[in-house]
């Protein structure tokens, strides 16, 4: 898993609307990345679910969030449209999970991301990580203490 | 997590049992009359996922109206028995049946304060780590608030 102080790794990936987001597009503000396994399982439904009814309130913390798995666009976009959140989507699937390797966070036997979190500061640096054990969800209480602890 | 208080909806006594759950989620309406037969004091928190249950927001604020009227675990096992007819005049014949004033249970159920109070558990829940319903919590200390 990437450390803190970091370099967060640039990415370029497709969103479920298939544009093209960076992690340069960020800058100046801050970007969570939540890696999770796989569009429609039950546990990433929940994740995204709850995360979604806090958007606001991270987003009032100055924080953006975006989900990332090695699902395609098309997916993403079924997947936004069933839970009824709008959560960026970005499609780590061609190659397949290239960003989360290039952040740790990538399980080569399951061939997915493992669920983790990453926050970027302002100018491109991992602020702090979290990674999950399997099955474990994050709370978003996690995210709210990382918000708080970074801002301190 | 807040130990269960006295502005919590509380059946029994006992243990405590604290359970966050989604008056729309159709996993706690599975749960619920296992959750509901356990021993112990159980211990009801709101925590409406809109995004994924749009009508939940309503159900809850509709509980937390009946229970204004004394009828919150009422208006809860009414809304888990039977989830097909949720919409505004169901809500109205449930509340009717449960002998809460239709006027009063109105004004209530989209007043401020209810909302408040319902945000309040869920950001309650956001802040013990709750990421899915229904969420239940065994074994917590009571504080006696006097």
């Amino acid at each position: 898993m990437i450390a803190v102080g970091e370099t967060a790794p640039d990415f370029t990936l497709r969103n479920q609307d298939g544009e093209r987001v960076s992690l340069s597009d960020f800058r100046g503000r801050k970007l969570l990345l939540v890696f999770y396994p796989q569009d429609f399982s039950p546990v990433c439904s929940d994740q995204l679910s709850v995360y979604q009814e806090v958007k606001p309130e991270i987003a009032a913390r100055g924080a953006e969030m975006v989900g990332i798995s090695v699902d395609h666009q098309h997916a993403h976009k079924a997947f936004q449209e069933k839970l009824g959140i709008d959560i960026p989507l970005l499609a780590d699937f061609e190659p397949k999970g290239e960003v989360a390797r290039a952040y740790g966070a990538y399980v080569e036997e399951r061939g997915h991301a493992n669920r983790s979190l990453v926050l970027i500061d302002e100018e491109g640096t991992v602020e702090w990580v979290h990674e999950s054990p399997p099955l474990e969800v994050p709370g978003a209480n996690l995210i709210f203490d990382a918000l708080a602890s970074v801002a301190a | 997590m807040p130990p269960p208080g006295p502005e919590d909806h509380v059946r029994g006594e006992g243990e405590s049992l604290i359970v966050y759950a989604d008056l729309g989620c159709p996993r706690c309406a599975a749960a619920w009359a296992e959750i509901a037969a356990r021993p112990g004091r159980l211990v009801f928190r709101h925590f409406p996922v809109a995004s994924r249950h749009p009508r939940s927001p309503a159900l809850h604020a509709a509980a937390e109206a009946a229970g204004v009227q004394g009828r919150f675990f009422e208006m809860v096992d009414s809304l888990y028995v039977d989830r097909g007819t949720v919409d505004d005049p169901h809500l109205w014949q449930r509340a009717e049946r449960l002998g809460i004033d239709l006027e009063r249970f109105e004004a209530d159920r989209r007043s401020a304060t209810v909302a408040a109070r319902v945000r309040r558990d869920f950001e309650s829940g956001i802040r013990a780590g709750v990421t899915s319903t229904p969420a239940v919590f065994q074994g917590v200390p009571v504080v006696r608030h006097t």
